[in-house]
């Protein structure tokens, strides 16, 4: 297996009365690259987003991950494959607000098996978050509060270890840095990479900002490889 | 599915001022209907344990349901009486076994007076055919003694050997027959009956009090000592009502029927259970408008509920995108709402039941001195646990609803909410 992700001849709209948002007819991320995604606002990326995780479905065209072709599963096949094997990471509001930090990193355990079993193969799964929590620099007088009461940079912190809980084979990152100031950008961008490294995962990261691009083995445009052009899309 | 449960409190927990306005809202609408149910029943259940033993009730002309009110429940006045020589003539019947007159009018601060003879306490029954039993003093014998009823000793704290006056007429503030008071020579056990607020007095003296009284007020000029009245004919010349019991109860139909066709006086005989039916199917429609009221109460509380959810909802979307990114599917967050609703529900209807017991509890002593009813604390009956069922029933077909569109918004948002 040499891609992690392949799609082939992609077509998506949100309503059948709609014009295309995606038409890409060939994409491939291979398996532990770390790809830059450049995405400008309104190109699509959320729309990508959700056809990797299998949240959406194609109308035409085929989205291949680790080799299992999404179209194939059912819908809450989908749902699985995507908690046991894709870890996501998303711009802002990536925890639920009411939960402490420490359930926050555990909850992919809570829907997939397949990542409570390798989190338990490294300990047990609480020693496991903490240490994760510890590694991204959160104090362990953070971990039983409320995540709403952390700042941005620590809940984006908190957000990378619940993506990275279990080693799913794929992280797919949508502007995480975009909500940090400056320095910490960079801190943290040091952090996703070094996390990915570690892992061993296939890391997809989609933004904006250009200047990014210099930290990954691979970039790709998604303007140059959508034929859908300017589509509205979140 | 733990899970879920686990997610789904902490999440209610987290807009617990919110949702516990909604469930206090089931709760009352709840309490409300168990309550208008449970009056119901306990009221028929009061109202027909009040007499039994007694297979017609005598008075002049009117409505059964009117004669019923006021010969056994003391409700309402009697529109005519009936002459001594009516009661002669039932007691000349071959089937009558016993008949007891009844005098009724007069009252003391709101309880009213039954003046009979003491036969009434070895003939009446009430409950499944128990008889009335004095906790202290002895029975009515002479012409100023008074018998109290339970509850009317108990609230104006009368103790045997107490004196006291009783009123012309049923209002609190009527002429006094002060100046001949009535003494207190026995007290009944409670019976949950209208027995319990009455003042039980003899003919003679209903006769006595009102010898010097002429059209409903006392003859001026004319004044009759308590010490003298012995001298006087006490021979009640008219009566309210009486109680008939029948050797052989086979004879009820035929004797109701020749009392309704004596020809010296219009009289009307009624079968306690038959009138009792009757007041059934009168006050029936009140009963169940009020039910139907109360439902509706119910189902603005569960409207409420779906209102609540669903405005929440909106501010809920990212959550649920972020538990779809973690691998939940569209039936996690369907399941989500539905528990959420469920549990809303389910302890809005617990709160009601309790709500309703501590009322009926707090409340009991009041009812029970005003109108005579008795409410006892009690388990939920089949019916009530129907009704409860029911209204479960009815807030998981409302938690649909919400559950239904969070499903919606999770397909349509996917990953990324589209706000």
């Amino acid at each position: 297996m040499t891609d992690a992700i392949t799609l082939h001849d992609l077509r998506f709209r949100w309503r059948r009365d709609l014009p295309l948002c995606l038409d890409i007819p060939q994409l491939a991320v291979p398996a532990g690259a770390r790809v830059f995604l450049h995405g400008p606002s309104g190109s699509g990326k959320s729309t990508l987003l959700g056809l990797l995780g299998g949240v959406l479905v194609p109308e035409q065209g085929s989205v291949t991950v680790l080799g299992q072709s999404l179209s194939a599963l059912g819908s809450r096949a989908r749902d699985r494959f995507r908690a046991d094997h894709i870890g996501f990471l998303f711009q802002q509001f990536n925890l639920i607000p009411y939960l402490p930090v420490i359930d926050n990193v555990l909850l992919p355990c809570r829907f997939s098996h397949r990542r409570a079993g390798r989190t338990a193969a490294q300990g047990e799964p609480v020693a496991v978050a903490q240490s994760l929590l510890e590694a991204l620099d959160l104090s362990p007088s953070l971990w039983q509060r409320d995540a709403a009461s952390l700042s941005v940079g620590q809940q984006q912190r908190v957000a990378l270890a619940r993506a990275l809980i279990g080693s799913p084979d794929i992280l797919i990152a949508d502007e995480p840095t975009s909500a940090l100031d400056a320095d910490r950008q960079q801190a943290f961008l040091d952090l996703l990479l070094s996390a990915c490294e570690q892992g061993g995962a296939t890391l997809l990261f989609v933004s904006h900002d250009q200047r990014l691009a210099t930290h990954f083995t691979h970039t790709l445009s998604l303007a140059a490889l959508n034929r859908a052009g300017s589509a509205e899309a979140a | 599915m733990f899970t879920v449960f686990r997610l789904a409190a902490r999440s209610a927990w987290n807009r617990r001022f919110t949702l516990a306005m909604t469930l206090l809202s089931i709760a009352l609408s709840v309490a409300l209907l168990l309550g208008v149910e449970r009056v119901r029943q306990q009221a028929r259940a009061d109202f027909e344990q009040s007499v039994s033993g007694t297979d017609l009730i005598v008075g002049a002309r009117t409505s059964p349901v009117q004669l019923m009110l006021y010969a056994v429940f003391r409700l309402g006045g009697a529109t005519n009486n009936i002459s001594w020589s009516s009661v002669e003539m039932l007691r000349g019947q071959a089937a009558v076994a016993w008949a007891v007159p009844l005098s009724l009018g007069d009252s003391h601060r709101g309880y009213p007076v039954v003046a009979t003879e003491p036969a009434f306490f070895t003939h009446f029954r009430y409950g499944d055919g128990r008889a009335l039993v004095l906790r202290e003093g002895r029975a009515l014998a002479d012409i100023f003694d008074v018998v109290l009823g339970a509850e009317v000793a108990r609230a104006l704290g009368y103790r045997v050997g107490d004196t006291l006056a009783l009123t012309h007429g049923m209002s609190l503030a009527g002429p006094a027959h002060a100046d001949k008071p009535f003494t207190v020579t026995g007290i009944l056990q409670p019976t949950g009956t209208p027995v319990d607020r009455s003042l039980h007095i003899t003919l003679a003296g209903m006769e006595a009090i009102h010898l010097d009284w002429v059209g409903g007020a006392p003859l001026p000029g004319l004044k009759i000592d308590a010490a003298h009245v012995k001298k006087f004919n006490l021979q009640p010349k008219n009566v309210t009502a009486v109680l008939v019991g029948l050797k052989n109860r086979a004879a009820v139909f035929r004797l109701q029927r020749g009392i309704a066709e004596y020809r010296e006086e219009p009289l009307l005989a009624v079968l306690p259970g038959v009138a009792l039916a009757d007041l059934w199917q009168v006050v029936g429609a009140v009963e169940r408008a009020l039910l139907a009221v109360s439902a509706m109460v119910v189902a603005v509380g569960l409207a409420g509920l779906v209102a609540t959810l669903l405005a929440g909802l909106n501010e809920r979307r990212r959550e649920l995108a972020i538990l779809r990114a973690v691998g939940a599917g569209p039936a996690h967050v369907f399941c989500l709402l539905l528990l959420e609703g469920l549990a809303v529900s389910l302890l809005g209807i617990l709160a009601g039941v309790a709500l309703l017991d501590l009322a009926m509890l707090a409340g009991a002593p009041l009812v029970q001195a005003r109108w005579g009813l008795v409410l006892a604390p009690q388990l939920l009956t089949l019916a009530e646990l129907q009704w409860l069922g029911l209204v479960l029933g009815v807030s998981v077909l409302a938690s649909l609803v919400p559950g239904w569109r969070a499903y919606r918004l999770s397909l349509a948002d996917g990953l990324v909410p589209r706000i």
